[in-house]
């Protein structure tokens, strides 16, 4: 198991998904899968850095990897922010023409599609965002 | 991420280098804007070199391809690479930004 801690800032997010992103490699995850698994981890921590902590100052966001099994890892978002449930927000119309076509409500769209299973908990004063992933997309 | 811009046939052709994510995403978008405002009308991202992309970088294009359009312009985006073409698929992007093999398809297509 591996944690990492850092205040929910944008200039922390190369740490932060550095930090997964080597968790994944030592675990032997192949790049290409690693990269699908950033840009979730990516996405989830942007919602957290724009979202969590309307007010000033912020707080920090942990992140726990940890290895499930054979080819099997979870990732773990905690914030102490405001109580956000990505899982709740309805999915962008992909069949819409341009004009119509929304600018918002990719990031949680591709963290669905990236991860294998997608878990969201408020526990106490937290928000739990869980990824389990495996070494391939959609198994 | 680096930009590096130059003019041929009409349009401004945009290498696109390193990663499009939500912390470079910003600089894309000023170079759209000022482009834009130069009255540029034709805009061609080349992604060759781009190994990486969000749905901040997502945002940005979507942005410009409906401003540019409005204008009676064109966005469109080639030579996306493995990862960046995968964002592609399955954010449906494909089907409503033009995608070409190369920035030479493109240039034919708006000439």
């Amino acid at each position: 198991m591996k944690t990492i801690r850092l205040p929910a800032r944008e200039d922390n997010l190369d740490r932060f998904t550095g930090f997964v992103s080597d968790f994944l490699a030592e675990e032997g995850f192949p790049e290409t899968r690693i990269q699908e698994i950033v840009l979730a981890a990516e996405e989830a921590l942007v919602n957290i850095i724009h979202y969590a902590f309307p007010a000033l100052p912020s707080g920090e966001v942990e992140i726990t990897c940890r290895q499930e099994g054979e080819g099997r890892s979870t990732i773990e978002f905690r914030d102490s922010g405001i109580a956000f449930d990505p899982l709740s927000l309805p999915p962008p119309d992909l069949n819409s023409p341009l004009s119509e076509r929304k600018v918002g409500g990719l990031g949680v769209f591709l963290i669905r599609k990236m991860i294998n299973e997608v878990r969201y908990r408020r526990d106490g004063d937290q928000n739990i965002l869980t990824f389990l992933v495996r070494e391939k997309r959609g198994e | 991420m680096e930009l590096i811009s130059r003019k041929e046939r009409g349009a401004v052709v945009v290498l696109v280098k390193g990663r499009l994510d939500a912390g470079s995403s910003p600089e894309l978008e000023k170079e759209i804007e000022k482009l834009i405002a130069g009255d540029e009308k034709h805009l061609i991202l080349d992604m060759a070199e781009l190994n990486y992309i969000s749905s901040a970088g997502l945002r940005v294009i979507l942005a410009g391809t409906k401003k540019l359009k409005s204008k009676g312009g064109s966005l469109s985006v080639t030579s996306l690479g493995s990862v960046v073409k995968e964002v592609f698929e399955v954010s449906g992007f494909n089907s409503i930004i033009p995608v070409f093999a190369s920035a030479d398809e493109a240039l034919n297509k708006i000439g």
